[in-house]
């Protein structure tokens, strides 16, 4: 199958609409969770969720990753998955700043 | 008397699976398999995009939790009034359902610029490009809004923690600032398939190379990740 000069990606047409109407569906989704007011994890849960499933397809599908060699996918999939380590980085630098804001500059207004 | 091993198709084929990623990365000249020079850089560009907008997004994220004001709650204040009823981040909607629709006819410009159907090809480019200015219209008049009627400011607004604005306008213009360059490169190759440049390998303006219908699937990939970059933000900044 591996020729030099085979021709690029070529996926049926169908698979991009079904694709297409599937992040419209999510997208809804997403909206929903801020029109009907859900609150608190449950909220923050969905919003991720739906987040994830559409950055998949897309990257999946739109960017053709799943039909490329798994040596491309790990050289570019993994690093945005390492950058984790810097959000919970993150999140402990915004908890310990918040934390001696209110310490030492009184509860906020 | 024995024949020395000679290499066939079949011995020549990659292996898969993470066998394939080992022997992959441990062959010489190219890591990446099957993937055109260009592509293989875009992907390895997107990923260093990739990176400048998570230190955005993080940097909203530890503002926003380490603030001891009260963060402006974008479901309001993105709400269009329409017909006398404010309905919440409308606009952001309409520009999230533009932005996916525009990377469904990019997907399928790509599809169609394969199959040699130049004409259906630019079509859809141009149809993606018209999305993508549309989206940055609607940006401007978001702004336009925030600015003039809501009265925020990078160093301050109205209802709450300064950081608000500053986070805001730094990461959509930045993100509008790719859109704005993707919708002006989705011109330029369109007008290069519309006049079968890449059939007749005609060089370029620029680099004076012949292209290919890989180009298109390249600028695909960079639509792509426009849309993509949207999708995080509209999650964790309009959502939220």
């Amino acid at each position: 199958m591996a020729q030099a000069h085979e021709e690029g990606q070529q996926h049926p047409i169908g698979i991009y609409l079904k694709i297409w109407a599937l992040l419209f569906v999510l997208s809804t989704a997403s909206y929903l969770v801020d029109y009907f007011h859900l609150q608190g994890y449950l909220r923050w849960s969905l919003i991720l969720l739906f987040m994830i499933m559409k950055a998949g397809l897309i990257v999946a599908v739109f960017m053709h990753m799943m039909w490329e060699r798994l040596a491309l996918m790990f050289a570019i999939l993994v690093p945005p998955v390492l950058v984790l380590i810097f959000v919970a980085l993150m999140t402990l630098e915004a908890d310990y700043t918040v934390f001696t804001r209110f310490l030492y500059f009184g509860a906020g207004p | 008397m024995q024949s020395a091993p000679t290499l066939t198709a079949d011995s020549l084929a990659p292996p898969d699976g993470l066998r394939g990623v080992v022997a992959d990365w441990s062959s010489d000249q190219r890591a990446f398999k099957n993937v055109p020079w260009g592509k293989a850089m875009m992907w390895i560009f997107l990923l260093s995009d990739n990176f400048i907008f998570t230190c955005f997004l993080l940097s909203y994220m530890t503002v926003r939790m380490s603030t001891t004001l009260t963060w402006p709650n974008p479901s309001e204040v993105f709400a269009l009034e329409i017909g006398g009823e404010p309905i919440p981040l409308i606009l952001i909607a309409i520009m999230t359902f533009i932005l996916i629709s525009s990377s469904g006819t990019m997907a399928m410009a790509v599809k169609f610029g394969y199959e040699r159907n130049r004409r259906v090809s630019a079509i859809l480019m141009l149809v993606t490009a018209a999305f993508g200015a549309s989206f940055v219209g609607m940006q401007a008049f978001e702004w336009t809004k925030l600015i003039v009627e809501e009265g925020v400011r990078p160093w301050g607004n109205p209802m709450g923690a300064a950081q608000f604005g500053s986070t805001f306008f730094m990461i959509t213009g930045f993100h509008g600032t790719h859109v704005s360059i993707g919708v002006i490169f989705l011109i330029a190759i369109a007008r290069k398939v519309w006049r079968g440049d890449f059939d007749r390998a005609r060089p370029g303006f620029f680099t004076s190379r012949k292209g290919n219908y890989e180009a298109v699937e390249i600028m695909g990939l960079y639509w792509h990740f426009v849309d993509l970059v949207w999708v995080f933000i509209f999650a964790v900044f309009y959502l939220w």
